[in-house]
This record gives structure tokens, C-alpha cells and sequence, in this order.
């Protein structure tokens, strides 16, 4: 599905790479052993290094490492096994140091690959082109005095992973869909929360546009720190738009660094001072190059969970599921494992088509994720084996689901308390159905002779008169029976 | 390599550090002839040398994952000449 902007001078098509920042799901800090909570009081979590005091010298923590050089292989990519920690020099009241420890010329993952799922069930691959690690800075606040920045440095020396695509991506929605793959698969890794309300992933959008058929690329300008999925995805609709502007208009389009305002649904120029880009890097003399052995590599590799991708095919290979529907499942790890403890006891299918229907349904309805659900997984695959050794019917099981949604109850128990059981006795449902039949001489007449349609009429009087109990295969064959026998 | 007026005046603002204008060409002479001292160096022969990077061969230290700082911000902002709260103040930035 190709994204065309049509402009005045003809089609337009959009250039777009992003730089994601992740922050590791350590417990202390990339180079110190302040905590990394979210929400905590002001300066409550710094450190004498994270504050830059004289002679304070950072030393690594090994569990950031594992999990960059864990992501890198989810990704698929490249783990160098040198990796240089540099200086990335810049003044700004919230990075006290006057410089971020980042990586640069080497960084410690390299190439790799995600495969992205599109709406229309095909699937597109977004090139990587590294991952590095660095240090978050603090958070400053402008607007609670009119002569003063507050500042905070709880944040700062927080272990971030810069993630960078190639400039691959080709629309709003594969960039939306590129950005909620990397965070299934973090998530699925347990390298990062990918919560993004919380800063625990955010990211910078580069966007440039070409005329199609062009096999340069333009000038692109970035916008950074785009917070949400649907934020992403409106700044590149913007952006794109503004650029198209810009060039048919005869302008020219600013390497620069943009905000995006979401209220005004516009970006604009952050007015970057001069030299605001020239970093100086150079390697930190306070800090070792990070050497990785290959059994430290191969250790980590042994430790990899299935990832969506796998997770996928297997479902849809060995379960016999849609592509849709092990995409929808696979997307994030709590739903995966929810349907698997489903799935266990129980067809796949039918499985599938409960959890993904009715429970997620139900759950998009409340605003509620997977680990919210009233319904445990365990109780849903005891409500599928009510249906499968025909203790209920499937339509009572809809209403049973209904009430386990509203109280978390064992589905045997709310059928055992309701008298839900369906009724198997033949006596039962054939005093029933020759009630209905003997109140209704008209349409059985009908029946006899030989209008059909009539029969469903006929089930549906005998389901109602049996409040759903009866099995309707049963009431269909005593039915036909009796009318056509 | 050489620098001239307009490279210190450039360097001296991304160091935010304030050279007048009379002082931009002497300290360009200075940087040039300490430039031209270090630049002996590319006389060595240094094909495939590797860079030094530790005049001990030793691998980097590295630090558990474990809690061990932080909850003092007294501490860390003794020396802020300016606080609200538990806030560092300083002067207020504008991008």
C-alpha cells in the first residue's frame, strides 16, 4: 500500500527513518547505582556522578550491557564486539556533565532487520542501522516560575537505547506499525516497558519528501520527541504536507530540528542556535572500550524468548490460525500467553476466535489490557470445555461469559447457580416441542408443506420456551421429525 | 591543519568560553603552534598499530545491577546556588 500525497506539481511520495530511544528496564542507572523508579521526588534518585561532581568516575552496570546486546539480537542485527563509549558535547541545564556518555563511531549493535505487520496483511521489513547506548539527560520545567527553570536530575544517566532505522519507511502507518513491533518485541524481551505515556520510549521522526520516481533523497528536517504512536503518525501527515508546500512553492526545506504541537497540529522550527549540531564527540577517556566475548553473546542468545514473528508463524503453521488472527495475538506477550493457557485443553480455532472476539472485544470496549481481564485465562478454557462436552450450549455460553466478565466467577459455578445445564433429557425438550407444535397449527401446516424457513421459526419458540437449554441440534431433528416424518 | 579568527571565535562559543575580539588572532596562533607540535606525531609509522586505549591491558570494570545511591538531595544540592523545593533553580532556559 503505497502512500501518495498528491501535491500541485504531481505525486508525492515520503522518506521516513526513526530514532527511538528505550529506556533499559535496569533497576540502577547506566553508570551509577541511583535508582531509575518512575515518579519519584525531585532529585531523590542521583547520584554524586549522575550530578557531575568533580572527580566522580562512571562505572558500567553489566545488566544494561546484556540487555542492549539482547534487543540487538532481537532485531536481528549485528553485536560488535567492540563498542567505544564517546562524548557527545553540549551545554544545557539538565545534562550537568556538559556532555552525554553516548556511542558514536562504534556503536555496540550494528545492522539488523524487523518485519512489520501492515493492516492490509502483508508485511514489510525496516532496515536498522544501530543501536547504541547512552545516558538520559534531566528534566527541566519551564512554567512554574517566570525567571527561573527548575531542574531535575532523576532521569539523568538513565540507560537509554538509541534504536535507528534506515530511511525505509514509506507512510504514517508503517511507521506506526514499525514503532508498535519494536515495542512488542522489547516487551516480549523484557529489555524495555515501551510505556510510552511514561517516557519509556519515545522517539525522533525524520521525514523528507521526493517526487515519486526520484532516487535521491531531499533535505529532510527531524522531529523530536514524539511520545505516542498516533503523535508519530500525525507528525509525519504534517510534516510531509509542509515540505510538499515549501518545495512546490519554490522554497527550500531546512536540515533543522522540529517540535510537534499536537493541540495546533503543526510542527514547528525549535529556532536551533548555530552550532547547536556540532557535538565534538571523542571517546570518554573515563571509560574502557566494552569488549563482549562470544560466549557472553552466544549466552544471551540461548536466553531469547520466541519472538511475535515465530510466535506467529507457529500459531498460524502448527494451530492452524489466520494470519489475522495470530497477528492480533501474537502483538503483544501477555495475550500470547493467555491464549496458549486457552489453547492448551481446546481446539485453536475456537480458541482463538473466543479470545480474540469476545474477550478482546470486551476488553477495547472497558479500556482494559489483557492483564486487567475479570476473565482468567483459566476460567475461559474451563468455559470452552462447558461447550464442548456439551454442558451448555454456545448461545448460553455467550450469556455465561457475560456474567464472568461482570463478577470474575468460575463458569461452572455460574451455570451450576443459574441452572444453565442444557437439557439432554429427549422427554424434556419433546414435551416441548409438541407444546409448541399443538399451539401453533398454522405454521406447523406450513412445515408439512414444505416451507422450511418455518422450521427455524419452530426452534427459535422451542429455545425461548426452554430459556436457551435445549440443544438446537436436538431441536431441530425432533422438529423435522414430527412435522415431515 | 590550521585554524584561523573565525574557527577559535567558534570553538571559544561552542566552550562557552569568551575570547574578546582583539584576542581571536593570538589565541589562533597559540592553538596553531600547539597543533603543530602535537601534528609531529603523524611522522610515526602507525600502520596497523592499534590505538591504546588503556596503558594497562585490563577489561572494563563493571558494576551490578543494585540500588546503592541516590535518596539525599540534600546532598546532591549543597553546592546548588539556587533551589525550590527539592528542585535545582537556575536561569531560565528558553529554546
Amino acid at each position: 500500500m503505497s502512500y501518495i500525497v498528491q501535491g500541485d506539481t504531481g505525486d508525492w511520495e515520503v522518506v521516513i527513518g526513526l530514532e527511538v530511544h528505550a529506556q533499559v528496564a535496569s533497576k540502577a542507572k547506566l553508570f551509577s547505582g541511583s535508582p531509575t523508579a518512575f515518579g519519584a521526588e525531585p532529585n531523590s534518585q542521583v547520584s554524586l556522578v549522575d550530578a557531575a561532581m568533580p572527580g566522580m568516575l562512571p562505572v558500567i552496570n553489566a545488566y544494561c550491557v546484556e540487555q542492549a546486546v539482547k534487543t540487538g539480537l532481537g532485531l536481528n542485527a549485528q553485536i560488535n564486539k567492540i563498542s567505544v563509549f564517546e562524548r557527545k558535547n553540549y551545554f544545557y541545564a539538565d545534562l550537568p556533565q556538559g556532555y552525554q556518555i553516548s556511542q558514536y563511531l562504534h556503536p555496540v549493535v550494528g545492522e539488523g532487520i524487523v518485519t512489520v505487520d501492515l493492516a492490509d496483511g502483508t508485511t514489510r521489513d525496516i532496515g536498522i542501522e544501530r543501536l547504541h547506548m547512552e545516558q538520559d539527560a534531566g528534566k527541566s520545567m519551564h512554567d512554574q516560575d517566570p525567571k527561573r527553570s527548575m531542574i531535575d536530575l532523576n532521569r539523568a544517566g538513565v540507560c537509554l537505547m538509541e534504536i535507528v532505522t534506515k530511511p525505509d519507511i514509506r507512510s504514517p502507518e508503517e511507521a506506526g506499525a514499525f514503532v508498535r513491533k519494536l515495542r512488542s518485541i522489547l516487551r516480549y524481551l523484557g529489555t524495555c516497558d515501551g510505556n510510552m505515556e511514561q517516557g519509556s520510549m519515545r522517539a525522533d521522526v525524520n521525514v523528507s519528501v521526493r517526487k515519486v520516481g526520484e532516487t535521491e533523497y531531499r533535505t529532510r528536517a527531524e522531529i523530536k520527541n514524539v511520545n505516542s504512536v498516533r503523535f508519530i503518525m500525525q507528525a509525519i501527515e504534517i510534516e510531509a504536507e509542509r515540505q510538499i508546500e515549501v518545495h512546490e512553492s519554490g522554497g527550500e526545506v531546512v536540515q533543522e530540528t522540529r517540535l510537534m504541537d499536537p493541540n495546533k497540529g503543526e510542527t514547528r522550527s525549535m529556532r536551533a542556535k548555530e552550532f547547536a549540531h556540532d557535538y565534538r564527540y571523542f571517546p570518554d577517556p573515563d571509560l574502557l572500550p566494552l569488549e563482549l566475548t562470544d560466549d557472553f553473546i552466544e549466552g544471551i542468545r540461548a536466553t531469547l524468548p520466541e519472538l511475535p514473528d515465530a510466535k506467529k508463524q507457529r500459531f498460524m503453521d502448527d494451530m492452524g490460525l489466520s494470519a489475522k488472527d495470530a497477528t492480533t495475538l501474537v502483538a503483544d506477550r501477555e495475550s500470547a500467553e493467555y491464549f496458549e493457557a486457552v489453547a492448551a485443553k481446546h481446539d485453536a480455532k475456537k480458541a482463538a476466535n473466543w479470545v480474540t472476539n469476545d474477550l478482546f472485544g470486551a476488553l477495547n470496549k472497558a479500556g482494559l489490557t489483557i492483564a486487567e481481564s475479570p476473565i482468567s485465562a483459566d476460567h475461559m478454557a474451563k468455559l470452552l470445555t462447558l461447550m464442548d462436552d456439551g454442558t451448555i450450549s454456545g448461545k448460553i455460553a455467550k450469556d455465561v461469559f457475560e456474567i464472568m466478565w461482570e463478577t470474575s466467577d468460575d463458569p461452572e459455578k455460574i451455570v451450576e447457580d443459574k441452572g444453565l445445564k442444557q437439557i439432554t433429557d429427549t422427554g424434556a425438550i419433546e414435551a416441548a416441542v409438541d407444546e409448541i407444535i399443538a399451539a401453533n397449527p398454522g405454521q406447523a401446516d406450513e412445515v408439512r408443506g414444505g416451507n422450511d424457513k418455518a422450521i427455524g421459526w419452530f426452534v427459535g419458540q422451542v429455545m425461548k420456551a426452554t430459556q436457551g437449554k435445549a440443544n438446537p441440534q436436538q431441536v431441530n431433528q425432533l422438529l423435522r421429525d414430527k412435522l415431515k416424518g | 591543519m590550521s585554524l584561523d579568527k573565525n574557527d577559535v571565535r567558534r570553538v571559544a562559543f561552542l566552550a562557552r568560553i569568551r575570547v574578546e575580539e582583539d584576542d581571536l588572532q593570538p589565541v589562533a596562533e597559540d592553538l596553531n603552534n600547539i597543533i603543530a607540535w602535537v601534528e609531529q606525531l603523524s611522522e610515526v609509522d602507525t600502520d596497523g598499530v592499534q590505538p591504546l586505549t588503556s596503558v594497562e591491558a585490563m577489561a572494563m570494570p563493571k558494576r551490578e545491577d543494585k540500588v546503592t545511591d541516590g535518596g539525599d538531595p540534600d546532598r546532591v544540592l549543597g553546592n546548588a546556588p539556587d533551589r525550590v523545593g527539592d528542585f535545582y533553580a537556575v536561569p531560565k532556559v528558553v529554546d
